[in-house]
């Protein structure tokens, strides 16, 4: 078992701290999936962790200028660690105008994911930095439990807002109540509700759009106003809204009738994709 | 409880109607005088006075006149309600407590009268949230009976000069004790705290100071505990009225101008804690 990663490009060490400070806000604990093309950033459902998962995926080539892996065997040629993604997050840190970054799985006493980041300084020597992060290798038999999570039909697919006026609003929503209701329908509509004995804040977000379903019969003779609602745990998409630091290429949200809520987001080559369950 | 309505009733049968282009107008003045949960609403044509009181020693009231909204229609006056303050703000602050400039956000009111809840309509770039705040039945206030005639001291500061001894009030003592005088040392905040007592003068000629009448030296104390709250009022006003009646109360008057320049008060008014001893300087 091989990795070892090289980044030179700052816009590329950037966009990859961003992405982990994305994760790092999103699941303390995650799984990093290492294939010959791809990375992901994967947090499974866990009765422990309400159900909540993330799935991120970005290919390696448009962040790595080098890039060596060699799996546990030959047929299945892929890496899984789990780290904590704080330390991931706080190492990346260190490289912000950083020469290069290398990151590399070690095992120093333990196993370990060792970033070492070459920093500039004004004289013309450099400096080097090096992380390691603790990480614990998952054996093959328990990685069934993290293969890409199946997208359930959803009832309806809509085009989310401005993800900062959404954050402002769940934020102060927060403030009240514990317990968000989420309702869209076919014709662009979605209300953020909550209720509460002293008060009922709705919140109304007009002509989203709606994506092109995939055909189900369901849908086909619904009315479009009919809305399809969804109870969730405020938390945790205050949790996913405060992991969006910037506005993402695509965002969609996938209602699925009072059974979870699926967010489908694409920065720029990321593919993040976050499920909430149903309060139930 | 009657029924409530689904969509904004029609302005006719409303009690209470007001609009206002820039919600922060309301929400700024209101924030000043949150320092418990519960407010007392009172609506005249005039405008409308939000009371918090606390211990029954001290009284905040903010006046927002008629003049700040764009529209304001009382039916009956005076209409009366008692609501919770904090769900209020966080109602009125819902698309962000520091939105980006060029980017406000509209209020519309409705209060369609006793028993029936408080309809907010808040709207920004086109996304609009409906708000519906149950009222209670609102309660007696205190009557200070403060009286300009029974002004015995007066002087009008600018806050500026008062924001930081406020801010830094020595928390660990009971009282602020106030003295104003036509004598030296004019005007004094004293603390007495377990690190010791702490005096801070104003002279009169400072450039601080707005106007000075005082006719005769006064010493009196209030609980640090009832004014610290006051400072949320001070921090938001640009000049600052403070007064003291024949009995020793207190009335502290807060100027705030909001962000299109218009005027509103916010009033504090605090009875005394008890006599100082004599040998106090």
């Amino acid at each position: 078992m091989k990795f070892r990663a090289k980044i030179v490009d700052p816009a590329c060490l950037n966009h990859f701290t961003r992405v982990s400070c994305m994760v790092a806000k999103l699941a303390r604990a995650c799984t990093l999936r290492i294939r010959p093309q791809k990375l992901n950033f994967i947090l499974a459902d866990t009765a422990a962790g309400g159900g909540v998962s993330m799935w991120c995926e970005l290919p390696q080539e448009n962040f790595f200028s080098e890039f060596q892996m060699e799996g546990v065997s030959e047929e299945s040629n892929e890496i899984y660690v789990e780290l904590t993604s704080e330390n991931l997050f706080r190492a990346l840190k260190t490289a912000q105008n950083a020469r290069s970054l290398k990151v590399k799985l070690t095992n120093k006493h333990f196993p370990c994911l060792t970033v070492s980041v070459e920093l500039s300084s004004a004289s013309n020597s450099s400096r080097m930095v090096t992380h390691d992060i603790p990480v614990k290798v998952i054996p093959r038999k328990l990685w069934k439990n993290l293969q890409e999570p199946t997208v359930p039909d959803s009832d309806v697919s809509i085009y989310l807002p401005v993800l900062k006026t959404m954050k402002s609003v769940v934020e102060k929503m927060k403030n009240i109540s514990n317990h968000l209701i989420i309702e869209a329908n076919l014709n662009g509509d979605l209300n953020l509700k909550i209720e509460s004995e002293l008060v009922c804040v709705t919140t109304h977000f007009k002509d989203l759009g709606n994506p092109p379903l995939a055909p189900k019969a369901s849908t086909q003779d619904r009315d479009p106003e009919q809305m399809v609602e969804v109870h969730v745990d405020i938390r945790k998409f205050l949790q996913f809204l405060a992991g969006q630091q910037v506005n993402p290429t695509k965002a969609v949200c996938n209602v699925v009738s009072h059974r979870m809520v699926h967010f489908d987001l694409l920065h720029e080559d990321v593919a993040l994709q976050y499920f909430i369950p149903a309060l139930s | 409880m009657p029924l409530v309505p689904q969509r904004a009733p029609e302005q006719s049968d409303c009690g209470l109607v007001a609009s206002l282009d820039n919600v922060r107008n309301l929400s700024t003045v209101l924030k000043a005088i949150h320092f418990r949960d519960h407010a007392t609403c009172f609506a005249t044509k005039n405008g409308i006075k939000v009371t918090v009181e606390n211990a029954k020693c001290v009284q905040a009231n903010a006046f927002i006149q008629a003049g700040i909204f764009q529209e304001f229609k009382v039916q009956e006056e005076p209409v009366t309600f008692r609501i919770n303050l904090t769900v209020l703000l966080d109602c009125l602050s819902i698309f962000g407590s520091n939105p980006v400039p060029g980017n406000l956000t509209a209020l519309r009111m409705c209060y369609q009268g006793y028993g029936y809840p408080l309809m907010l309509f808040l709207e920004e770039g086109g996304v609009v949230t409906v708000c519906k705040i149950s009222t209670q039945e609102p309660e007696e206030t205190l009557d200070f009976d403060f009286c300009s005639t029974n002004v015995v001291n007066k002087i009008i500061l600018q806050s500026e000069g008062l924001r930081e001894a406020f801010s830094e009030l020595d928390m660990t003592s009971e009282v602020l004790q106030i003295t104003m005088s036509p004598d030296k040392p004019y005007f004094r905040l004293s603390t007495f705290g377990n690190a010791g007592s702490s005096h801070l003068d104003y002279p009169k000629d400072s450039d601080l100071m707005e106007s000075f009448h005082c006719n005769q030296t006064q010493v009196n104390r209030y609980k640090i505990s009832l004014l610290k709250p006051s400072t949320k009022a001070l921090v938001l006003s640009c000049k600052v009225s403070v007064r003291t009646d024949n009995r020793g109360f207190l009335s502290l008057q807060y100027m705030i101008r909001n962000e299109d320049g218009q005027v509103c008060f916010v009033e504090y008014y605090c009875c005394p804690d008890e006599e100082p001893p004599e040998s106090e300087s």
